[in-house]
């Protein structure tokens, strides 16, 4: 059963096609990695994904429901780190953790059992009651991954959640993850730069590149079908060499109109 | 329910942290009541109508409610910019939930805001005349604390960032509040002025806590009352569709 369709979606934001005519899916239980450089259409997708964006064209499916028709049901079957920061810096670490469970509906001893372990987890136990604007930025990333694992959700959407980790915290943290995803059957839909973290972790992997998929299928059809030796050099082969700078200039141009109209 | 309760909680815990903006927020209210209070009491009793910081208390208890109310309302602005925003919208609760939770916190913050200048203000020689009435003054407090969260929920859902804020300082922070009848009163004033202060709400909000405090409502409690509630009701319902709206 696929847990996540994708059929022909498209977001236009006024005259800047950030996707275009997406369709994939993931396979319940799986882990999967969508990569694709700089500006690909990476955050958007995995934002129409979670219902925080509406597609101006095609269908998605969550665990079943609709995205924008039944965000409720959709919202329920998820749980996801996004790229970009997300805590309430005036509150401490415990408290971000607490309010996020009582979000999530995590019953009571499940949620302190969870919060207590988690925090152990990230080495966050002794300054759980500092506030977070007091945090490193690692710190603040360690909190906020282990923040979105309290509730155990049918998918986890990862957007970049290890970017600016130091390897033994992605080894340790990839770990976790992949246990919950053995043991729960959670799937993990999550999206990163590092090649071989996507290689080592996940069942398969999509490319995105200038809004479009330019490959799908595991690390090792992808390096066969570019005929190169490692999944970096696939997608490099995949994506070009090149930093195109319309791309990253693009991605300005999306965000001021975001901002513009509302979407920052 | 427990959903309220937690971003309830959120914004009492945040207010509680912020001990410059409490005591920031307190200032301009207790300059306008010793600086107009003092100022003006004289010639207010000259000209036959009373103690003048009897009149003005209300207003400027308003004040500090109004103030303290469209900020934390329009606060969802910075919850968008830091990114809690987008925690709370992928959250498995409604939105309705979210919105309730937020503005009866930030209306809760508000009318604590104003039950301190409301203490203050026994400083400055006021006196409510009868202590009975207090938990009515309160409710009234209450409303319009509700009233104006909504409406800074409202602008928040519509404004990207804090570049409007001058214009919503000037356009609507300040005529709502010079207009409420909250520094002279409503009788004998020109019909132009008359009017505009019908058409504002906080009016209603001052009217009601002077009609409970010192028994000198122009227009009845009861009819202050049943305004309020209904413009209550009804921006929280805009501002519910606008919330509902965001996207990110």
């Amino acid at each position: 059963m696929n847990i996540i369709e994708v059929r022909n979606v498209s977001k236009q934001y006024h005259d800047i096609t950030a996707v275009k005519d997406i369709s994939f899916s993931v396979s319940e239980g799986e882990i999967f990695a969508f990569l694709g450089p700089n500006g690909a259409g990476k955050t958007t997708t995995i934002k129409m994904l979670t219902t925080l964006l509406h597609p101006t064209s095609g269908k998605i499916t969550i665990n079943g429901n609709d995205p924008v028709t039944d965000s409720y049901n959709a919202r329920r079957s998820f749980g996801i780190v996004f790229q970009d920061p997300s805590l309430d810096e005036e509150l401490t670490a415990y408290e971000n953790m607490y309010f996020h469970g009582v979000l999530y509906g995590v019953p009571k001893d499940t949620r302190e059992k969870r919060i207590t372990q988690l925090l152990q987890f990230v080495e966050l136990t002794e300054r759980k009651n500092d506030l977070v604007k007091h945090f490193s930025g690692g710190m603040k990333r360690r909190l906020e991954i282990a923040r979105g694992l309290i509730h155990h959700p049918k998918i986890l959407f990862l957007d970049e959640p290890t970017l600016g980790l130091d390897p033994q915290t992605r080894n340790h943290i990839w770990s976790y993850i992949s246990n919950l995803n053995k043991e729960e059957k959670m799937t993990v839909f999550f999206s990163t730069h590092y090649m071989e973290e996507a290689d080592r972790v996940s069942d398969r992997i999509a490319v995105i590149d200038g809004g479009k998929i330019v490959a799908e299928g595991t690390s090792n059809q992808l390096k066969e079908q570019t005929k190169t030796a490692n999944l970096e050099d696939a997608f490099l082969s995949l994506t070009g060499h090149n930093i195109r700078e319309q791309d990253a200039s693009q991605l300005d141009i999306m965000r001021s109109i975001r901002r513009r109209r509302g979407h920052g | 329910m427990r959903v309220v309760y937690i971003l309830w909680l959120r914004q009492l815990i945040r207010y509680s942290r912020s001990k410059a903006r409490i005591i920031g927020s307190l200032g301009q209210p207790v300059l306008f009541l010793v600086a107009l209070g003092f100022g003006f009491g004289p010639i207010y009793q000259k000209a036959g109508g009373g103690n003048y910081i009897q009149f003005l208390t209300p207003g400027v208890i308003c004040m500090g409610i109004l103030f303290t109310a469209l900020f934390t309302g329009i606060e969802i602005i910075w919850d968008r910019q830091f990114g809690f925003l987008k925690e709370t919208l992928v959250a498995p609760v409604s939105r309705f939930q979210i919105m309730m939770g937020r503005t009866l916190g930030g209306a809760t913050v508000a009318l604590i805001q104003g039950i301190i200048i409301f203490l203050i203000s026994f400083l400055a020689g006021f006196r409510p005349v009868d202590y009975k009435m207090i938990p009515l003054a309160f409710l009234f407090m209450f409303l319009v604390a509700l009233l104006f969260t909504a409406v800074g929920t409202t602008i928040a859902s519509l404004l990207e960032d804090m570049q409007g804020f001058q214009l919503i300082m000037n356009f609507l922070v300040m005529p709502l509040f010079f207009l409420s009848g909250s520094l002279f009163p409503l009788k004998g004033i020109p019909k132009v002025i008359e009017i505009l202060s019908k058409l504002d709400p906080l009016t209603y909000g001052i009217d009601g806590i002077r009609g409970t405090l010192t028994q000198a409502s122009h227009f009845g409690l009861f009819y202050d009352f049943s305004i309020l509630v209904s413009i209550t009701l009804i921006f929280l319902v805009i501002g519910t569709y606008f919330f509902s709206k965001i996207e990110i």
